[in-house]
């Protein structure tokens, strides 16, 4: 079906259509080259193409301790944030989404300043104020630095639920008899659930992978990005680098792609109900 | 329960109250509190003799990053190199995001907001090392031209002076690639939400009053998808101001405010001038912010 914003005869030039597909191309290409490179013979080069395909790499990965350590810290510390910035993303969202009172205009900025700063500043500010207050780095200081840009994450995804939301539901609900209780029970929560949870997988997907900030609070201890970046400048661990790499797209990309499923706009579940 | 909910919704404020304070107190404490000590660190200073950090106000660190040749060439750098990978981020993303805006429908369509989400949300190191293999001397891009027989031209363009370098991987233009690799996703998805508000009766009319397809894009589209495109800046401009792992690893010889921010607070231990170099990009985001707020940055977000 033709889109309404396209009128007749207007047809994409060639210009327009080779240069969408190419750059679709562009950017899918690095991501199928890492794929493949975790399958190579070669050990020592990132000779292309591949003289050869082998599954031997992720066995030698999956035996190393080191791995297995890191990738168990970045699980929990994605884990803890997630919760953390679910509860407090969502109290927020519902503070925000349709009151109106003085300060909102700043608390809104505020909750999106995590996101509009690049990361090394949040990184820095945490590890001087760590400085300042003589705390050593653990794992909750990184668990403090993920959970706080993870909150933002999680608010914007619930705010703009509950701001797509026509108050007249929670009106009709009201003026049907229902208590504030009742209401946050049946017509709120039920609305904003698929977006709690997209939100959640967002956040989990983005502490798993996070370096930018972690560098900064995370001391001597090796989240699996830690690992990973510590590998860049190392080159003797090469084709376990290349394992790790396509084990770090995948448990990135799971919830993502959930995520995606959850908020779609023409969803079934959100018509259907 | 009920009786709760009752009590709440007769006092808003109380229940405004009772769901911001968590989130309120988290946030000024762990997030401002860190601004405010990053703030305060960097009027700091670090006592050269016995480098250890001098607890009284100065502007002495602020003098030295001001004063030092090879802290302003850093800080320029940084900037030419935000404002060349934001202007060509633009310039890719226009004919994707007119693509899946305005052309491609139904299946298509979701081919291409997927295919941007997905590289978008893979793993940002996973493709920082991916375009180290791409650059690498034996790599693919050098295998690629090879093929094409255009190894001359590369070796030229490497040789250009200032840009570049021994290889792709440690040259400026490599560097450049990768950071323009990025962060494109970021400037496609709010120009394409600029694309899809413009009325398809706009075009119909400027269609009917006579003008071509590139003069109806150029006098009609283009000026609508302004707000998106300072959207997308916003995050291609700050994002490449800030980073400091791409610099390190697409290894060309100068340094980056990032960089510089990471390797002050880390071997040289001088976390008041590293808080300084920081405040750096929160003040060219700011002016960035206010330029783009004029473009109308904030409505297409």
């Amino acid at each position: 079906m033709p889109s309404d914003r396209r009128y007749r005869g207007d047809r994409p030039s060639w210009l327009i259509r080779g240069g969408a597909f190419a750059g679709l191309a562009f950017m899918h290409i690095p991501v199928w080259v890492i794929i493949l490179y975790a399958f190579t013979t070669e050990d020592r080069t990132y000779q292309f193409p591949p003289p050869g395909l082998t599954l031997r790499w992720f066995e030698a990965a999956f035996a190393r301790s080191d791995i297995w350590q890191s990738l168990t810290l970045s699980l929990g510390v994605a884990a803890c944030a997630t919760v953390i910035a679910l509860v407090l993303g969502t109290f927020a969202a519902f503070a925000l989404a349709r009151s109106t009172f003085r300060a909102k205009d700043v608390l809104t900025v505020m909750f999106v300043l995590p996101i509009a700063l690049p990361g090394i500043i949040t990184g820095i500010a945490l590890l001087a104020a760590m400085k300042l207050g003589r705390i050593e780095p653990s794992f909750f200081t990184i668990v403090a630095g993920h959970a706080t840009f993870c909150l933002v994450i999680v608010y914007n995804n619930v705010v703009a639920r509950l701001r797509r939301l026509p108050s007249s539901w929670v009106e009709a609900s009201m003026d049907l008899g229902a208590d504030g209780s009742q209401t946050l029970r049946y017509v709120l929560l039920p609305q904003v659930a698929t977006a709690f949870l997209a939100g959640g997988m967002l956040a989990f997907a983005l502490s798993f992978d996070e370096i930018i900030v972690t560098i900064f609070t995370a001391g001597n201890q090796r989240t699996l990005p830690i690992w990973f970046f510590n590998e860049l400048f190392r080159p003797r661990d090469r084709p376990i680098t290349n394992v790790v790499a396509v084990i770090v797209i995948a448990v990135t990309l799971l919830p993502i792609v959930l995520a995606y499923y959850f908020t779609r706009p023409d969803d079934e579940h959100e018509t259907a109900h | 329960m009920r009786a709760a909910s009752t009590f709440f919704w007769r006092r808003p404020y109380w229940y405004l109250a009772l769901l911001l304070v968590p989130p309120l107190l988290w946030f000024g404490t762990v997030y401002l509190g860190s601004l405010f000590a990053l703030l305060a660190q960097s009027f700091y200073r670090i006592d050269d003799f016995t480098a250890q950090i001098v607890r009284e106000p100065t502007l002495a660190t602020y003098g030295q990053l001001v004063s030092q040749p090879a802290n302003v060439d850093i800080v320029l750098r940084t900037v030419t190199m935000a404002i060349a990978v934001t202007v060509t981020c633009a310039l890719i993303a226009l004919p994707i995001a007119t693509y899946m805006a305005r052309y491609a429908a139904g299946r298509m369509k979701a081919l291409f907001y997927v295919g941007v989400m997905l590289p978008m949300w893979t793993s940002y190191l996973v493709k920082v090392y991916a375009w180290r293999l791409l650059l690498a001397k034996e790599g693919i891009i050098a295998w690629f031209v090879g093929k094409l027989g255009l190894t001359g031209v590369l070796d030229a363009l490497l040789a250009t002076p200032a840009v570049g370098g021994p290889s792709l991987s440690s040259s400026y233009i490599g560097m450049f690639l990768v950071f323009v690799y990025m962060w494109l996703p970021f400037m496609i998805l709010p120009m394409a939400a600029a694309l899809e508000r413009v009325p398809g009766s706009l075009l119909q009319a400027s269609a009917d009053l006579g003008a071509r397809p590139s003069q109806t894009f150029r006098n009609v589209v283009l000026p609508l998808a302004v707000p998106g495109i300072a959207a997308g800046s916003v995050f291609t401009f700050s994002l490449t101001l800030g980073d400091y792992i791409i610099p390190s690893v697409v290894g060309a010889p100068g340094y980056f405010i990032g960089m510089m921010v990471y390797v002050q607070q880390g071997t040289a231990g001088n976390i008041p001038l590293a808080a300084a170099f920081s405040v750096v990009p929160i003040v060219l985001i700011f002016v960035y912010l206010s330029i783009a707020k004029r473009l109308g940055a904030f409505d297409a977000l």
